[in-house]
């Protein structure tokens, strides 16, 4: 590689070594060392507020550690910020959208270029040669605020693919992508590594760690507390790795949670499969019927057009469907923030077309969005404040207009342990938190307190392997006890899993539905329904 | 009424509308660049003060309404370095800044100007450009194309700037420091250079448009002379959500009314002048309330930037 052969023991590594960094009331960051070579895909693991976000965040000159120092090749280097970063050949997917809203994806995608004019014709010819790569084909006039999720983490994906000419670091990339956008993302990083790149990875899914990944590091509490080299890797199994890497991940808490067998069924390394015992629930009645539903054209993403189906007590409805086909439609429609131009929305009989997200609420329909930072959450308010936000001014948390603090922090403390969210305490900033923690914030508000009907958009994105199962626990209790659940989702795993039934969405239309009966072509006549509604598109 | 409609008195209109417009137009462009970064100048009356005293004194000075404009563009500047290294650098509050900036501009211009040209009160001379082989034209010959130069100079400095916004890196840099400042600087992007580029070309155009009031539009400086001009601009920059053209066109209302209160002054008819004074700022309102509903200015005005706070 190099012209020296002196030089060649450290040429194509950046070390990161005894990397700290302490924000109030954690240590994200505790003495952390890695080398990140050329050529390889790094994986880096562990559960939610573990310091991967920080780690990287470091790495990308968003953050600068209180100790330990980063050498690239082997000479020692500061990386006092972004410009700086992108100088040494970083390219970054942050975890959550660097997009600025208003603007067009082809004015995000020349931000930060330097020069006087804007290079359109540049930019334009490069996202079409990035997205033929990444199979997604999005028009670059487009605002970024009118992209699905999954579209903007193309875009960012494509951009740091762009400014990465020695190191691509990508957090939780496949979070939103559906499966054939995540194989091309993995054909993308095959070939990136080949030309020399180097990678790193973080993803919660450890399936797409084995196959994607050539070593692993694992962190835990901000510590890094195992790893797995590339040779110890080519050399293990996928159960094996999975059931090596699960033991670093969770520790002591999985030897008490069970055997490995619990692991590799954690790790989703068992075929999906309905719950054995699920209990017919046609015959009961029905809890929420939408009957024709076609919503008010909004640019978000596409609306919905004549809807129509029913749940029953206790049922719970998957939606299918590729990202941005209307989900989110779908979803406000039913909480009530989006306007509907015609047909009925009925709860127990009982027409609630007309009523507001208040009065909707106060009924028990209850919605937890896929956008967790701005319209789930606000940041700037505690966490406590965040879990009660629906039900304040309310007895007994407020009384005559007094918040009762008291009462506030014992029920914030009773959530924050039931949903194991990791926060320094009940005051923290809800937005200081790691990002499956607040989508954990986001769930225990809307999940209790009289909930009838949920509807969940991507509950599971960007949670860890434990927090998933807690999830997915919770809402099938929830059904169990009667509650009804719309479960939208871009896995089919998760459906397959949980769902009684499942409806596939397409251009805002249901093209069709599936009895998931435990049948092991179940995925094969969803997929077969996502496929039918691609094929439409076409004409 | 029909001596309204006279050649000398539709030119006379037209000079009245064009001196109330100019000045608000410089300040409200001003005001937009760094609104759109991100900055809520609400010193801008104080700047225009500045502006509008230095320039009289450099273009009485020397003579020069061109170095006086000079002068009041440099005032300009110098002023909102307060803003620049309180607010942009040092991070403190742009409210509290915006009010101690323009009453200290009101402050020191009308001491300095009672203790050294309260007694004699000079005036500068008019210096119009009258553009060759229109200015013959009856009636908008002896107004619109007999204007000071620095009219034409003003609304190429609106085109320009306006290209600028849209058309290059750095207006672009501008528009998402004000959307999304932490997406400018992870795009490797400078906030912080970005929005005190800003806030000093901010500064330059508000002293620029105070000049253009003493210099040009009145020919000479009396104390507290913008009289709310400045929060007028600010009421315009929100009001046109970083479009100049809407700048130019709402600044040229607000011109038209002056023009027909000072019409509505010379005439017979008995309207009373509270009102007349009053008719601008009423227009104003008027347009804001049935336009300023969709207002979708920078999410983040008045908030600074720390890289990886969240
Ligand atoms: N800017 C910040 N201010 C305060 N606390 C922070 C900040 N950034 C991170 N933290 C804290 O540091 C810890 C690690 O967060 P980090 O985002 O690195 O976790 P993560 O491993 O990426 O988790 P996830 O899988 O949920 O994304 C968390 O406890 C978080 O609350
Ligand atoms: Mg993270």
């Amino acid at each position: 590689m190099s012209a020296s052969p002196t030089l060649a023991p450290a040429a194509g590594v950046i070390s990161l070594s005894g990397i700290t960094k302490a924000f109030p009331g954690v240590i994200a960051n505790d003495d952390i060392s890695l080398d990140i070579l050329n050529g390889q895909v790094h994986c880096l693991l562990g559960e939610n507020g573990a310091g991967k976000s920080t780690l990287i965040s470091i790495l990308a000159g968003m953050q600068f550690p209180d100790s330990g120092s980063i050498a690239i090749d082997g000479v020692p280097v500061t990386i006092g910020s972004p410009k700086a970063a992108m100088k040494f050949g970083i390219g970054v997917v942050h975890q959550h959208s660097t997009l600025v809203p208003s603007l067009t994806v082809l004015e995000n995608l020349m931000l930060g270029e330097g020069g006087l004019m804007l290079k359109e014709k540049r930019a334009a010819s490069r996202l079409e040669e990035l997205s033929g790569l990444l199979g997604a084909s999005i028009d670059p006039n487009i605002l970024a605020s009118d992209l699905a999720l999954g579209q903007q983490q193309q875009v960012e994906i494509a951009k740091a693919m762009w400014t990465g000419s020695r190191l691509l670091i990508l957090d939780e990339p496949t979070s939103m992508l559906t499966p054939s956008a995540i194989e091309s993302l993995g054909e993308s990083m095959s070939r990136l590594k080949a030309e020399g790149l180097g990678i790193v990875f973080i993803t919660h899914k450890l399936r797409e760690a084995y196959t994607m990944g050539d070593c692993v590091t694992v962190l835990r509490g901000g510590r890094k507390v195992g790893e797995l080299t590339p040779e110890r890797m080519k050399s293990l199994t996928e159960a094996e790795a999975q059931a090596e890497i699960l033991r670093a991940m969770f520790g002591d808490d999985l030897a008490a949670a069970g055997s490995i067998e619990s692991a590799a069924e954690l790790a989703g390394a068992t075929e999906a499969a309905p719950e054995a015992s699920r209990v017919d629930v046609t015959g009961r009645p029905v809890r929420l019927q939408v009957a024709g539903v076609t919503s008010v054209g909004k640019s978000m993403d596409v609306s919905v057009t004549d809807i129509s189906f029913s749940i029953h007590e206790g049922e719970i409805f998957g939606i299918a469907g590729i990202d941005g086909h209307g989900q989110a439609g779908l979803a406000e429609v039913l909480s009530g923030q989006r306007a509907i131009a015609s047909g009925t929305i009925s709860l127990e009989g009982a027409d609630i077309t007309r009523l507001g997200v208040r009065s909707r609420q106060e009924k028990g329909v209850r919605y937890v969005t896929d956008d967790r930072l701005h319209e789930g959450t606000v940041g700037n308010l505690s966490v406590a404040i965040n879990l009660l936000l629906k039900r304040i001014g309310m007895a007994p948390f407020w009384r005559f207009g007094q918040i009762n603090k008291t009462a506030v922090n014992d029920e914030a403390k009773r959530l924050i342990t039931q949903y194991t969210i990791r926060t320094p305490s009940p005051s923290t900033r809800v937005g200081t938190l790691s990002g499956g923690n607040i989508q954990k914030v986001l769930l225990a508000r809307e999940l209790g307190h009289g909930a009838r009907v949920v509807v969940v958009n991507k509950p599971t994105y960007g949670l860890d392997l434990k927090s998933v199962r807690l999830v997915h626990d919770l809402l099938r209790a929830f059904a169990a006890d009667g509650g009804c659940v719309v479960l939208i989702s871009t896995e089919l795993d998760e459906l397959i899993e949980l769902s009684d039934r499942i409806g596939v969405i397409s251009r805002g239309s249901i093209v069709g539905t599936v009895q998931n009966d435990g049948g092991p072509d179940v995925a094969e006549r969803v997929g077969h329904y996502m496929i039918g509604g691609r094929a439409h598109d076409n004409d | 009424m029909t001596d309204l409609l006279t050649p000398t008195f539709i030119a006379a209109f037209i000079i009245a509308c064009l001196a109330g417009t100019v000045p608000l137009m410089l300040a409200s462009i001003g005001e937009t660049v760094g609104e759109q970064s991100g900055v809520l100048n609400l010193g801008i009356e104080g700047m225009m003060l500045m502006g509008a005293y230095f320039g009289y004194v450099v273009a009485l000075t020397t003579h020069s309404t061109w170095l006086g404009m000079l002068g009041g563009l440099l005032a300009g500047a110098i002023t909102s370095l307060v803003l620049l290294v309180l607010n942009v650098w040092l991070g403190l509050n742009q409210i509290v800044l915006g009010i101690a900036i323009t009453a200290a501009g009101g402050g020191i211009t009308t001491v300095l100007y009672d203790q050294i040209y309260s007694k004699t009160s000079p005036r500068i001379p008019t210096d119009n450009w009258k553009v060759p082989g229109l200015s013959d034209i009856p009636v908008v010959g002896h107004s619109l194309f007999s204007q000071p130069a620095m009219f034409w100079v003003s609304l190429l400095l609106a085109v320009i700037i306006a290209w600028f916004l849209v058309r290059t890196n750095w207006g672009l840099s501008i528009r998402a420091a004000g959307q999304k400042p932490s997406s400018l600087d992870a795009a490797g992007g400078s906030v912080m250079r970005t929005r005190s580029q800003a806030v000093l070309l901010g500064g330059m155009l508000s002293g620029l448009g105070g000049a253009y009031l003493s210099v040009l539009a009145t020919n000479a400086f009396t104390p507290f002379m913008t009289n709310g001009l400045g929060y007028i601009a600010i009421v315009v920059t929100m009001l046109s959500r970083g479009k100049i053209l809407r700048v130019v066109i709402v600044s040229l209302l607000y011109g038209l009314t002056i023009a027909v209160g000072t019409v509505l002054q010379l005439t017979s008819l008995d309207v009373p002048t509270d009102l007349i004074t009053m008719l601008p700022y009423i227009v104003v309102m008027i347009v804001l309330l049935i336009f300023g509903r969709d207002v979708n200015n920078s999410p983040v005005l008045g908030a600074p930037y720390t890289r990886g706070a969240r």
